[in-house]
């Protein structure tokens, strides 16, 4: 009750906040933190370090060590968030959740997918604004509401998908939204030489004149961390850095991440992968569902324990597969491998062999990076014909290189992103339901519009869609009813192979159930299921059998009811000892 | 019962505000009014006004056809100008000097537009270049070819003899009937064909399967390939018919003329641009429909026609025709709902 309290309070003083002009209120942080500085109160403004901009970093770090002697562990955290309650509509992705950096510390912060790791560092970020909770910097309360204005406070995100941009040089990505200009002209010299400055600190020897595209991802990132640098950034977030990186690389981040700590910066590390998080972390934050588990330093959180605080929650026995329908091969893939950026590259994935049974789910475990995705739209022809391997359909040979053929074949592909690949939301509830099977509807060419409304009134009302008019745009559904009208386009050309990626993605519980009680229908019909799902409970309940994949490569089996959470998610991140990851030895 | 009535009549006109069609329509009713106000002592009220305007709109109106598919589509055509001069040229040649019947001159011209539309076409959809780019340079290549097939000069009816003197040969037949007027002379037969090629283009787009396709195209491409539509052909094919359309103009512009032009045609891709948006077809794809178009092609037809009648010089009628259109594209914006 009294935090309810609280939490309200700081609500109304936020607003307040709001409503002020933003320049105003900058204005005034940096007053306060002027005022803070001043009198020795060790430096861990790191905001005051925001205003000096041209302020090199050893001098800042010598200033820092000093300060860091003096300071106690508790005037070392550099930033503390607490109580954050995050919604989306009516999606609750983060309650009550925390996080504490201390300078000079490597803070994973782990959790499953869509634990409500990546909202958490979006919202200290300054992306997403509206939520409750508090936020502390160096001791201030403050509230990003921008990206840029949680740069100049100290924070700086290295993404999973980087921000810079690779037609401009090096220099300029640097100094991106804070040229330093003399009578409105940009000064190139002086900014190639910071910018030099900077990326030799990072021990990288590249021409700062050159355009960022040019070098591989593993150097882009690299600049975007002495981009971070050059803005004085006290916390460094690293979102899966090195999820493109090969081994030698991963070394010289893991390095670098060494010599940052070393300067007294805070590195929020987030990671799927084992291996990385007993190496660099310090502490570790779990989030499950959108809740703070806890946070521990890394000795007291040993692989096993991590794992049990990452899934550890109770079943929903609400749903639960009775029967099992299986009948003869359905699908069998032999040492399938999937190049989605042509042969030239990393596969993403490698040598997968599975087979599915008619009436059967397959459930296909794995955590972002798994390949997972790409092993359903290399199969379904979605890249061509950049795949190898051998695949048998009912015992026939196939090999898809359009969507087209796959679907004539009966085979569909539920996407996992409905808006982006899933729904033309321009379009009619009916033309969507109708948009695969449209050859078959159309013979000769010519619609049959009384037709295709029979045929989506017949699946919608099997499905229970719940929309006022079939001829609404699909766009203006809730994303649970989307969801619905995308599954009706795949169940309207009688498919007899599913791929469902991530079916319940974003839609509400009720949805969730119906269409777990529909996949139940369709294996009854002797339909087979692949089903990819970040949902621990859900793959565990779905799931005839279990395959667990690690960056593309086969990891681990399980029949149903072998697998436990804390089994699959091991294989998932690669610390499964009977099957050796490709994590850093290759 | 009197608040009743009431929230319906505000229903309808929301209705009717809210849609794009109501929109186009009610653009279109505003210039015919302004007309009536503004009706140069009684001008406006004659018929022959209302068949020159439908007349001069029809060239562009056609072009405007062929726009729209290939804007639903997500794409966009600049070279239906270019191929249009070249229609002109070769139809007037064929026509007139080497005295082809119109049987043969009609499909010939048909096959050269589409031939340029498949090459734009196979260039955005197949090559993968931006349309915008793919269709100047076939804008650019068609002008080129029109003035080399012509000499760079115009095609007509007068023909050079060895000595240098001019013979003058009769129109042929197709140019006379293509520019004759039916009804008593009240309905031009452009007028016809324009109708004709709405028609056409309506019974496509909202008949076809292959419609759909573009639709579908133009809201999500990446879904719609996934959903197994093939998106190449179709896309090819929506610049095949703009060309098409474009070679229809063309044959039309070459009989109101009577010659081949290789200078025709400047700058009317643009304007068959402006008549698509003002209808209410999205730029980005996706949305509009044939309908909408025909209603933009009437209401900038009128708009051009009711300045020109009250004596606007051209120079008045251009600059307010460009505020017009930037004012009807912004009332046609969708709001975020």
């Amino acid at each position: 009750m009294e935090k309810t309290r609280i939490l309200n309070d700081n609500r109304s003083d936020l607003r307040q906040k709001r409503s002020e002009p933003r320049s105003q209120r900058v204005a005034a942080l940096h007053d306060e933190q002027t005022k803070t500085s001043i009198p020795h109160k060790n430096l861990t403004a790191i905001g005051h370090c925001g205003r000096l901009l041209h302020c090199r970093l050893n001098l800042c770090s010598n200033s820092m060590n000093g300060a860091q002697s003096k300071a106690e562990t508790e005037a070392a955290v550099l930033v503390r968030v607490t109580g954050i309650t995050k919604r989306f509509g009516n999606v609750t992705v983060l309650k009550d959740a925390q996080l504490e950096v201390r300078s000079g510390e490597v803070h994973v912060l782990a959790g499953e997918n869509g634990a409500g790791k990546s909202t958490l560092v979006k919202i200290l970020a300054g992306v997403h604004t509206e939520f409750d909770g508090r936020i502390e910097i160096s001791g201030r309360e403050v509230y990003p509401q921008t990206p840029l204005e949680a740069n100049s406070l100290g924070i700086a995100v290295i993404h999973q998908e980087l921000s810079l941009i690779g037609s401009m040089s090096v220099a300029d990505n640097v100094f991106l939204g804070r040229m330093q200009t003399r009578g409105g002209l940009v000064r190139d010299t002086a900014q190639c030489e910071q910018a030099v400055h900077w990326i030799r600190q990072l021990g990288l020897d590249i021409d700062v004149r050159q355009p960022v595209e040019q070098f591989p991802i593993a150097v882009q990132q690299l600049i975007e961390i002495a981009k971070a640098l050059s803005r004085n950034a006290r916390v460094i977030i690293m979102d899966e850095p090195t999820s493109a990186l090969n081994a030698p690389e991963v070394e010289r981040l893991f390095d670098l991440i060494h010599w940052l700590k070393q300067r007294g910066c805070g590195v929020v590390y987030i990671s799927h992968k084992m291996e990385e998080i007993e190496r660099i972390a310090d502490r570790i934050t779990v989030l499950r569902d959108g809740q703070w588990i806890g946070t521990a330093a890394a000795k007291d959180l040993p692989a096993p324990r991590l794992i049990q605080w990452m899934v550890g929650r109770e079943m929903d026995e609400q749903f639960s597969r009775r029967t099992l329908h299986a009948g003869g091969e359905r699908l069998r893939l032999e040492n399938f491998s999937v190049f989605p950026n042509g042969f030239s590259k990393n596969p993403a994935v490698q040598s997968v062999s599975l087979s599915v049974r008619a009436g059967e789910i397959l459930g296909i475990g794995g955590l972002q990076g798994s390949g997972a995705s790409e092993l359903f739209h290399g199969w379904f022809g979605s890249y061509g014909s950049a795949t190898r391997g051998a695949a048998f359909l009912d015992g026939k040979e196939v090999r898809f290189t359009a969507p087209r053929q796959a679907i004539e074949s009966g085979v569909a592909l539920l996407t996992n992103d409905r808006k982006a690949s899933g729904l033309v939301l321009s379009l009619s509830i009916i033309a969507n339901v109708t948009l695969a099977g449209l050859p078959a509807l159309s013979p000769g060419g010519w619609r049959r519009p009384k037709r295709e409304r029979e045929t989506a009134d017949k699946i919608t009302s099997l499905l229970r869609l719940r929309a006022a008019s079939l001829d609404l745009e699909a766009g203006t559904l809730s994303g649970g009813n989307q969801q619905k009208v995308a599954i009706a386009k795949w169940l309207q050309v009688r498919p007899r192979l599913l791929l469902l990626d991530e079916p319940t993605r974003g839609i509400d519980i009720g949805a969730k159930r119906e269409i777990y009680q529909l996949m139940e229908e369709w294996t009854a019909q002797g339909i087979a299921i692949l089903l990819i799902t970040s949902e621990m409970p859900e793959l565990l309940k779905l799931s005839d059998r279990i395959i667990v994949l690690h960056r593309g490569n086969f990891a681990a089996e399980f029949s149903r009811g072998k697998a436990t959470p804390e089994a699959v998610l091991a294989a998932a991140m690669g610390s499964n000892p009977s099957a050796p990851s490709e994590g850093f030895q290759n | 019962m009197t608040v009743d009535s009431k929230t319906g009549a505000d229903n309808l006109l929301k209705r009717v505000v809210t849609s794009p069609a109501g929109r186009a329509f009610l653009a279109l009713l505003l210039v015919l009014i302004i007309g009536a106000i503004f009706n140069a002592d009684g001008a406006f009220f004659k018929i022959g006004t209302h068949r020159d305007t439908l007349r001069q709109a029809s060239v562009y109106g056609i072009l405007a056809c062929g726009m729209t598919l290939v804007i639903i589509s997500g794409g966009i055509d600049l070279s239906v100008g270019s191929v249009l001069a070249l229609v002109a040229v070769c139809c007037a040649q064929t026509a007139i000097h080497w005295n082809w019947s119109a049987w043969l001159v009609a499909p010939a011209c048909l096959l050269i537009g589409g031939c340029c539309g498949g090459v734009s076409g196979f260039v955005a959809a197949r090559l993968g270049v931006q349309p915008f780019i793919a269709t100047l340079s076939m804008m650019v290549l068609a002008r080129g070819l029109a003035k080399y097939a012509s000499g760079g000069m115009k095609v007509s009816t007068a023909i050079m003899n060895a000595d240098g003197t001019f013979r003058y040969v009769e129109v042929p037949r197709l140019f006379r009937v293509v520019d004759h007027r039916i009804l008593g002379g009240n309905l031009s037969v452009v007028t016809l064909i324009f109708a004709a090629c709405v028609a056409v283009a309506w019974v496509l787009m909202s008949k076809h399967r292959w419609g759909r396709y573009l639709y579908a195209i133009g809201g999500n491409e990446e879904a719609s390939r996934l959903s197994g539509i093939p998106v190449v052909a179709a896309k090819t094919l929506a610049y095949v018919a703009s060309g098409i359309f474009a070679a229809v103009a063309g044959i039309c512009q070459a009989a109101q003329e009577q010659q081949g032009d290789p200078e025709a045609g400047m700058g009317y891709e643009l304007m068959a641009i402006a008549m698509v948006v003002i209808g209410g077809t999205s730029l980005m794809g996706g949305r509009g429909g044939i309908g909408l178009t025909l209603l933009g092609v009437l209401t900038i037809g009128y708009l051009d026609k009711i300045l020109s009648i009250n004596a606007v010089p051209e120079a008045g009628r251009l600059v307010l025709t460009g505020i017009i259109i930037v004012v009807a594209v912004l009332t046609q914006r969708r709001r975020r709902t």
